[in-house]
């Protein structure tokens, strides 16, 4: 199963230097759609249907939101001048943030051992063991996203009520007083 | 919604393949809500999936023909209806045990129908159907402004 996913994830990085290196727009936005249902399937054969689920439909809507965006755009070609100072300054942070990942993975269990299994008096060890009774849901994500850390979606679900209440406001064509449907064409 | 509009929208095969699947994708996405507590998926995979059917509607469609099946109003409405719902639940939970998002209402121990988890997420699923469908609702005429002669397809 491992093997898989590290194939799955190579195709991920091929996929999102296409994305950066690619002139056209378009190709640009295909492959960053690409990158999305490829993690898709890797959460998937990571045993995280739940997930998988969520991220293909967000996927599919962000990729028509992007496809919108970018149809007929002019290509404009970023310049190529970087000065040499900001080039340093992006190695250096790349080689320190390297740095520290060799050391914070050297910290990581193995592959496919969860960290619980460390620790017997893990809080998580407690939702596995007791989920079902105390929630009576049988999937025990959602058993701990809406029971054990409600909190954490209520703040979610704020999060995305907030976001599109703010575009809402920012991107209404009219003023407050016109009727709501009955002007759907854009005027220019 | 049958009567093909020429002037707007996708063509004759993508509207008849629109019209054929937006209903089976609203009922997945609604099946995945309801039993969330039982399958994967939950309120917010539900919600993305039933959102992407009204998006279809939408864009194979037209603009007009996607606002009448799903209108702003409608989709503000459906949105606050869900927050509240899910604040209702945890704010009865306040109530009845004294415990702000107590779980009150466990359902019996299999799972079956019926708790207050599967009504919070009913109203998380509400809420992000409604919310992810305004965002292209509130986008996609801001990118048109911008980019009057273009069609949203390639030709």
């Amino acid at each position: 199963m491992p093997e898989v996913v590290v194939a799955l994830i190579l195709l991920m990085i091929v996929a999102s230097l296409v994305a950066i290196e690619t002139p056209n727009l378009l190709y640009s936005v295909v492959s960053v759609g690409a990158v999305g249902f490829l993690l898709s399937i890797v959460f998937l054969f990571l045993a995280a249907p739940d997930l998988a689920i969520t991220q293909i439909a967000v996927e599919v809507i962000t990729l028509v939101l992007l496809l919108r965006a970018t149809a007929g755009a002019r290509h404009e070609p970023a310049s190529d001048n970087r000065s040499f100072f900001s080039a340093t300054v992006a190695v250096a942070m790349v080689v320190v943030l390297a740095i520290f990942s060799v050391r914070m993975f050297a910290e990581f269990p193995e592959f496919g051992q969860p960290v619980i299994d460390r620790f017997a008096d893990a809080p998580s060890n407690t939702y596995l063991r007791d989920g079902l009774e105390k929630t009576g849901a049988a999937n025990i994500v959602t058993a701990v996203l809406l029971d054990f850390r409600a909190y954490d979606t209520l703040g979610e679900a704020t999060v995305l009520f907030c976001a599109v209440l703010g575009a809402q406001t920012i991107l209404r064509k009219k003023a407050r007083k016109q009727p709501d449907e009955a002007d759907e064409e854009v005027e220019s | 919604m049958n009567q093909p509009r020429s002037s707007e929208g996708m063509s004759l095969i993508v509207k008849t393949v629109c019209g054929w699947l937006k209903g089976f994708i609203l009922l997945y996405g609604i099946h995945i809500i309801l039993y969330g507590h039982l399958t994967p998926g939950g309120g917010f995979a539900g919600g993305a999936v039933a959102a992407s059917a009204f998006v279809l509607v939408m864009l194979a469609e037209g603009e007009q023909t996607g606002l009448k099946t799903f209108s702003r109003k409608a989709a503000s409405t459906w949105r606050s209806a869900g927050a509240l719902l899910f604040l209702g639940i945890a704010g009865l939970g306040l109530v009845l045990t004294g415990t702000f998002f107590a779980n009150f209402w466990t359902g019996n121990e299999s799972g079956g129908f019926g708790s207050s988890i599967q009504a919070c997420e009913l109203g998380i699923g509400m809420l992000v159907c409604s919310s992810l469908y305004l965002v292209i609702v509130t986008a996609v005429p801001a990118i048109k402004k911008q980019e009057r002669p273009v069609k949203g397809e390639a030709p």
